[in-house]
């Protein structure tokens, strides 16, 4: 939920008393119905309803059709939801662990969050205290930029079985006997995708709780180092407490992330070894486009759209109560 | 915050000594920092050093053993541009992106606009309701727009993805310019209308030459987002012969997963331009990554 302000960047949205508090968009005195906004808003308005607002009731509706060719043909019901939840691809509680392209976006959305946001904060710490601070944010930050199918592929040579080309294999290659196929494994291909993962999105943690972390008075750490607290009780009792708003927006973030992960698995791994690395967006794109299982496809982006709603909420919340709409 | 339980003042010669252990304290954070840099920068570094090997080195020994080596070549980068149609990817790419970032530009803008400061029915709980649309996927569109292009002949072109990658910009570009629009100084605006200029003349000649950070970061975020996109051009380019080179590298990557020296060299190329913004236009870059989180 980040602004950009005239003054720079309010991380995603740390400051937000950088924005005005008040409405400020009372609009130009003495025009009530200002008819120039059919030129400004009308291309928008007629856009945003035909391609964003008719397909999201389009899809809704068809998730209870049969949807043959993606067309109306059969009212089913429920039947796509409950074939859903028996499909043990998409989620299958019957094991220990469970497994699933569900519950493995719930292993993305623990590990992945909890290390994006622990190591972001440990590389902020970290960088603060030094010189280059600069550059090591950039280097980490320097996977933002790239498309997610360049990670992949660059993560691809890493894991590469072959210890001429997989980096990890090279290093492992002394304590190990033979390679490890660390994509081609079941147990293995979830956890090394989320650190793939994790990888590219560290930086982006770490410029938004860096931006946190000096948004906190230098007197007050100083008035506690002055007090006697050690390093490890400003962390925990004045540092920690101050960024945790930026903490919680952060792991938003995040989570939308991963409901809306795809191309990385689509490209490392296509959702194999089997099924064993599919997450929710990828089996909707999936089951849709060379499944041809429309009403199956809709039902998904449904329950994606489920999981999505109580972060608009969340989203809009803050909103509200950071400006009076 | 300054209650640090059973603390109190401290005499200065703890402060000093204090000194002196947070500077031993920074040899573990320079090591600490050191390996985290070489973690970030090893895996891009390998890609970029195999990228310029030739084949037959690439097959016998690692890209951190080729320093000693020392046997560099372009033949990769010439191989996968021409036969590979890395080169023809990479304008199809650049086809797409121009009007995926410059229509939701103009559009956003001028929404935004009317969103900040101009008076008209519904105006707060219409945004609302864009801020709302910031969260749909882009599922949603898939099947639904797929029908709908079907009979258009759009789906052989690249009107498809220009308009569903404009139909879900919009929201976010609304939302972050119409944030920006509303700091303007109201002075500035009320003046310009009573010296008579036009609801049009002020957005043109105020709102946006004022704006030009805001809209560059927002330019910037939406170019890099379509440059690196795969999942719509999956859907919406239908040809093969108008496909980007996300699209183009995944491709070599399934058809050819162990030529090496190709994936190098085509992911290579697919990183060169969001590369060149990140160190040009750091600044506006990492501003509109991060007013972009919400998307």
């Amino acid at each position: 939920m980040a602004v950009v302000t005239p003054g720079g960047v309010d991380a995603a949205g740390v400051a937000t008393t950088a924005a005005p508090a008040t409405s400020p968009a009372t609009p130009i005195a003495g025009r009530r119905w200002d008819r120039a906004v059919i030129l400004f808003l009308g291309p928008t308005a007629l856009l945003m309803l035909i391609f964003l607002i008719y397909p999201t009731l389009y899809t809704i509706a068809l998730s209870f059709n049969r949807g043959r060719r993606g067309e109306f043909t059969e009212w089913v019901g429920l039947q796509h939801y409950i074939g859903l939840l028996n499909d043990k691809s998409f989620i299958n509680l019957s094991t220990f662990p469970p497994s699933g392209a569900i519950w493995n976006n719930v292993l993305w959305a623990i590990f992945y969050t909890g290390f994006v946001i622990f190591l972001g904060l440990v590389v902020a710490v970290l960088a603060s205290r030094v010189r280059y601070e600069s550059i090591i944010k950039a280097v980490v930050f320097l996977p933002m930029a790239i498309a997610a199918t360049a990670l992949a592929i660059i993560w691809n040579f890493v894991y590469a079985p072959d210890p001429n080309i997989g980096l990890l294999n090279a290093i492992l290659d002394p304590f190990t006997s033979g390679s490890i196929s660390w994509l081609g494994n079941p147990a293995l291909v979830n956890a090394a995708l989320i650190a793939a993962g994790i990888w590219g999105s560290v930086g982006f943690a770490t410029v938004i709780l860096s931006a946190a972390l000096k948004s906190i008075p230098s007197e007050v750490l100083e008035a506690a180092r002055t007090d006697g607290a050690n390093e490890r009780q400003i962390f925990f009792r004045i540092i920690l407490p101050m960024v945790s708003l930026p903490i919680s927006v952060l792991a938003v973030t995040l989570l939308v992330n991963v409901i809306k992960l795809f191309d990385l698995i689509y490209v490392l791994t296509n959702g194999g070894p089997g099924v064993s690395s599919r997450v929710i967006a990828f089996t909707m794109y999936n089951e849709s486009i060379p499944g041809g299982q429309f009403g199956r496809g809709a039902a998904i982006t449904v329950i994606m759209l489920l999981l999505l709603i109580p972060i608009m909420a969340f989203n809009i919340r803050r909103f509200r109560s950071s400006r009076v709409v | 915050m300054t209650a640090v339980a059973g603390s109190r003042p401290t005499e200065r010669a703890l402060t000093t000594s204090e000194r002196l252990v947070r500077f031993m304290n920074k040899t573990p954070i320079h090591i600490a920092l050191g390996i985290i840099a070489v973690i970030w920068l090893a895996p891009t570094v390998g890609l970029l050093v195999t990228s310029f090997r030739p084949r037959s080195d690439i097959q016998v020994t690692g890209w951190w053993e080729s320093f000693l080596q020392f046997r560099y070549t372009l033949e990769n980068y010439q191989q996968v541009l021409a036969s590979q149609g890395m080169l023809d990817a990479f304008f199809n790419t650049l086809w797409i992106a121009v009007p995926s970032t410059l229509i939701p530009l103009v559009l956003a803008s001028m929404a935004a606009y009317a969103f900040s400061w101009l008076n008209f029915p519904f105006r707060d709980a219409l945004f609302l309701l864009v801020v709302a649309l910031l969260m749909i996927p882009v599922q949603v569109a898939f099947i639904p727009l797929l029908k709908l292009f079907a009979p258009t002949g759009l789906l052989n072109s690249y009107g498809a993805i220009w308009l569903a990658h404009t139909a879900f910009a919009l929201p976010f570009g609304i939302f972050l310019l119409r944030n920006f629009f509303i700091t303007l100084p109201r002075d500035l605006i009320e003046a310009a209308r009573i010296d008579g200029a036009s609801t049009v003349g002020i957005f043109r000649q105020i709102v946006v030459p004022l704006s030009v950070p805001a809209i560059a970061a927002y330019g910037i975020f939406q170019f890099l987002w379509v440059w690196n996109d795969l999942l719509m051009a999956l859907v919406f380019v239908q040809r093969g012969d108008m496909w980007p080179m996300t699209k183009a590298i995944q491709n070599l990557l399934s058809q050819y997963g162990t030529e090496w020296h190709l994936l190098a060299a085509g992911a290579f190329i697919l990183m060169f331009v969001p590369l060149i913004v990140f160190f040009s236009l750091q600044r506006y870059f990492v501003q509109g990554l991060l007013a972009g989180s919400v998307k």
